[in-house]
């Protein structure tokens, strides 16, 4: 069974539809990412996934259980099983770093603060940012900001990760310290579904790639067959133009 | 004329005036501090109705837009006038006072309101993002991510609404309720010359809304920094 399964997965802005019967499914620790140029719906999917945006259609399941995005109490459940990282990373600019990793294990989960603080450094070394939980959001690049985000992300202790374009909003020197992250989580057993530009880095990390375009998969496989070898001729187009570059 | 606040003055000053006028200050003060308050507690209620999107919500909701909305744009003593011959046959024996209070409640509840929703909106929705992914419910939310963000954009105007509204108490002085303008108007009705009366109830209106102004620019220097 696979761990997360998404089954013609649909979703709208007012009339448009901009998410069309997607289905895709992820093992457990797989590493799944979605490449396809930008309005093609592979942030809304993430969005749709955690319950920022709602679904018109389709179902998603994890670990065989189905998610009810109209009950609360099933959003819930999953947020608690899933962690998302954002392209503006969304650090809450009121606390520090420290107080960022920690306030939804504390508050939320309702955890021992000890308990969750001692994590807290721990993850904050493993992003390379431990000198730093004192700061708050501002007084950092957006590389730092952004790895602790993911730091964040991984103090709920999520099943399942996702990752929207996290590092579209940085500088490209700053690119390289978040990918090194992202690359050190890979053999962690969390499921991460990665939404990534940087073709490279996907082609590297990725255990199977999904094609989107306007809305609909167009093609997944192996990274080996979308990179080299791509069977729709959208991905030939989309993959040769973005390997041209 | 000076020759006249000259030897008035003793007169003027003596305990009898000052406890009257301390009096009407204090009435001057109570106004503007349960006004205020209730309309920040009330203001409150009403921005965080606004800004929600529950369908449950949605009848409230447009009764609160209403009420803003009509309340912003209907003069202080009309809103006077219309609360005084609403509550006099509905609770009869409510004093001056207390139907001023009311009226610079519904006034400031209206306006604060206004205040704080432009605070809640100015915070990015990528804030509220983050929080609805972590988990965090919509009172979590708002206490602990949007609120704090949002000090910075209510406090200076809502600072701004509380001065200007210690002189806009004078006009519960037409209703005959005694805070400091009426008081004014009493002393000179007396036989005090208005320079003496006026200019002693300018004072005392300096004294309450001088160290409120310094409050605010300090805080909004403080807030600016931060």
């Amino acid at each position: 069974m696979p761990h997360l399964e998404i089954v013609s997965l649909s979703s709208r802005y007012g009339s448009e539809e901009v998410l069309k019967e997607v289905s895709l499914a992820a093992d457990q620790g797989e590493v799944l990412s979605v490449i396809g140029p930008s309005g093609s719906g592979k942030s809304t999917l993430l969005r749709v996934l955690i319950g920022l945006t709602p679904p018109s259609g389709g179902e998603v399941f994890i670990a065989g259980e189905r998610v009810d995005y109209s009950s609360r109490r099933s959003l819930k459940g999953l947020r608690g099983k899933m962690s998302i990282v954002f392209q503006e990373y969304n650090l809450f600019q009121n606390m520090t770093v420290m107080r960022n990793v920690t306030v939804a294990p504390i508050k939320i989960k309702k955890r021992p603060r000890e308990q969750v603080e001692r994590q807290a450094e721990a993850l904050l070394a493993k992003v390379g940012m431990a000198h730093k939980q004192d700061a708050y959001p501002e007084e950092l690049s957006g590389g730092q900001q952004q790895r602790v985000a993911i730091a964040r992300a991984l103090a709920t202790n999520p099943e399942i990760l996702l990752f929207d374009e996290v590092t579209a909003a940085l500088d490209p020197e700053r690119v390289n310290e978040v990918l090194e992250t992202i690359r050190g989580l890979t053999n962690e057993g969390i499921t991460m579904i990665i939404v990534s530009h940087e073709m490279a880095f996907v082609r590297e990390v990725s255990t199977r790639v999904a094609m989107m375009d306007e809305g609909r998969l167009v093609e997944c496989g192996p990274p080996a067959q979308i990179f080299d070898a791509p069977r729709q001729s959208r991905t030939r187009e989309f993959v040769s133009s973005i390997l041209r570059h | 004329m000076l020759d006249t606040v000259m030897q008035q003055a003793p007169a003027f000053f003596n305990p009898h005036n000052l406890v009257f006028i301390l009096q009407a200050m204090g009435r001057t003060l109570g106004m503007t501090i349960v006004g205020c308050t209730t309309g920040f507690v009330l203001g409150m209620a009403i921005a965080v109705l606004r800004g929600s999107r529950s369908v449950l919500l949605l009848p409230l909701r447009l009764v609160a837009i209403g009420y803003v909305e009509v309340f912003r744009r209907i003069p202080f003593l009309v809103i006077l006038f219309i609360v005084l011959f609403v509550i006099e046959p509905l609770l009869p024996g409510t004093s001056l006072l207390g139907i001023a209070t009311i009226s610079v409640c519904l006034l400031s509840t209206a306006f604060l309101s206004e205040i704080i929703r432009a605070g809640l909106e100015s915070v990015p929705g990528r804030q509220i993002d983050g929080a609805h992914a972590l988990n965090f419910n919509a009172l979590q939310t708002l206490v602990m991510v949007t609120l704090p963000q949002s000090w910075k954009v209510i406090l200076p105007p809502a600072a701004a609404f509380v001065v200007m509204f210690v002189k806009d108490t004078s006009l519960a002085s037409q209703l005959g309720v005694i805070e400091l303008t009426f008081a004014g108007k009493m002393l000179v009705n007396r036989g005090f010359s208005p320079l003496l009366g006026f200019g002693a109830i300018l004072v005392c209106y300096f004294i309450l809304s001088y160290p409120l102004s310094r409050a605010a620019a300090r805080l909004e220097k403080r807030l600016a920094a931060s």
